[in-house]
């Protein structure tokens, strides 16, 4: 009895350690932010060690790109904890964080100096022009998958000429609070489309 | 408290950023630029080198602010605060809302926020490319021409746009940003 208890929690241990390792090798290989890491993860787990199944995977995947945060750590908190409990979501979670960590850390300590260099801040203009080129794609991107819905459009213009006003008038009001609210307008217009299909059963 | 506000902007930020990296790039912005923690070009190239780097985004962003204005201590803080939401979140929707997505109100919700993150990220292109092409942030700037990075900027559309008609996928930013910054080299030394 208590050799199996002993076993079990040599078990549990072993995989929470693994768990570590694993996030941490892919929180050094991936670059280019989370829909890289979901491939790697994807290898990881679901074909080489086989933790975590094919539909399982892809809840995980919906579920990561629909709550806030970065996707990178809803999958580690989500595989960590479905396969060690909380001790794996801690270990997974912080194991993915370190390798970023440490090199960002690393660099940012002789960041300032470097800037300094003539040809960095020539070639600091090329990318000033590359860092709008990459948002603006992601942004195109981000439009195509859109549905191109009125309510979509018209919340989205919305938001975008009053960001836009907002911003060279220089008047404060939080991107915090466009999020939410337009959160709410959501909710609001599902209400709505209850309330008259019932009238319409009616 | 420069340590505690770090946290609450970065955990603000990580309790709001639908969508990825590129959402979270436009909440930073704000945060940063309101803070004075650090002026729009030194932001561009943060977000060059985090690009560059491997790891996600947010991470990467959120200790090189957090490095920049708290050294050490500061860089932990930011971290831990774009991080605590996510890992709460999910260990609730693992332990007991599995379903969350079934719900035709967490839907609506993510519905609207969709078409607002697109637009959110539109509007921070825009913004950053007007003061990086143009030297304008707010109306009352004056009008700083760099056609440098204009033409670097097109030579970038032009060479996506080929790639994509070749139908080839198109290149990693990291090597979109090192081609810009090689190109940035030789637009000032000729």
């Amino acid at each position: 009895m208590m050799i199996a208890r002993m076993h079990k929690r040599g078990c549990a241990v072993r995989k929470v350690v693994t768990l570590f390792l694993s996030f941490f090798k892919i929180g050094i290989f991936t670059f280019g932010g989370g829909y890289a890491m979901i491939a790697l993860l994807k290898n990881e787990f679901v074909s080489k060690k086989q933790w975590i199944t094919d539909d399982e995977f892809l809840d995980m995947a919906a579920i990561a790109e629909s709550t806030p945060g970065p996707i990178a750590i809803n999958c580690a908190t989500y595989i960590g904890c479905r396969t060690a409990g909380f001790g794996g979501a801690l270990a997974s979670t912080i194991a993915v964080c370190i390798p970023s960590f440490a090199i960002i850390y690393l660099i940012s300590s002789f960041f300032e100096n470097f800037l300094e260099l003539s040809y960095v801040s020539y070639a600091l203009d090329g990318i000033q022009a590359c860092v709008v080129y990459l948002i603006l794609s992601a942004a195109t991107q981000m439009i195509k998958g859109v549905r191109k819905t009125l309510f979509n459009m018209v919340l989205g213009i919305t938001v975008f000429v009053t960001m836009l006003a907002f911003s060279v008038l220089s008047v404060d009001f939080s991107t915090v609070f466009y999020i939410l609210i337009c959160g709410m307008m959501g909710v609001a217009a599902y209400l709505i489309q209850l309330r008259r299909r019932k009238k319409d059963k009616k | 408290m420069i340590y505690l506000q770090l946290f609450w902007e970065f955990l603000k930020i990580g309790a709001v950023s639908f969508g990825g990296g590129y959402g979270m790039i436009a909440l930073i912005r704000e945060a940063v630029l309101k803070n004075n923690w650090m002026s729009e070009s030194e932001f561009m190239a943060f977000i060059a080198v985090s690009e560059s780097t491997p790891g996600p985004l947010a991470v990467n962003m959120a200790t090189f602010v957090g490095a920049s204005q708290g050294n050490f201590p500061g860089a932990v803080l930011a971290t831990l605060g774009v991080i605590t939401p996510a890992f709460i979140i999910i260990l609730l929707i693992t332990v007991c809302m599995n379903n969350l997505l079934k719900y035709a109100g967490v839907n609506a919700f993510l519905d609207g926020v969709r078409p607002c993150i697109a637009a959110l990220i539109l509007e921070t292109g825009l913004a950053v490319g007007l003061s990086a092409f143009c030297g304008i942030r707010q109306v009352t700037d004056s009008l700083d021409i760099r056609y440098e990075r204009i033409l670097i900027f097109c030579i970038l559309w032009g060479m996506g746009y080929l790639v994509k008609k070749m139908g080839k996928k198109a290149p990693s930013p990291v090597l979109l940003i090192i081609l810009s910054a090689c190109l940035g080299i030789v637009v000032n030394v000729v």
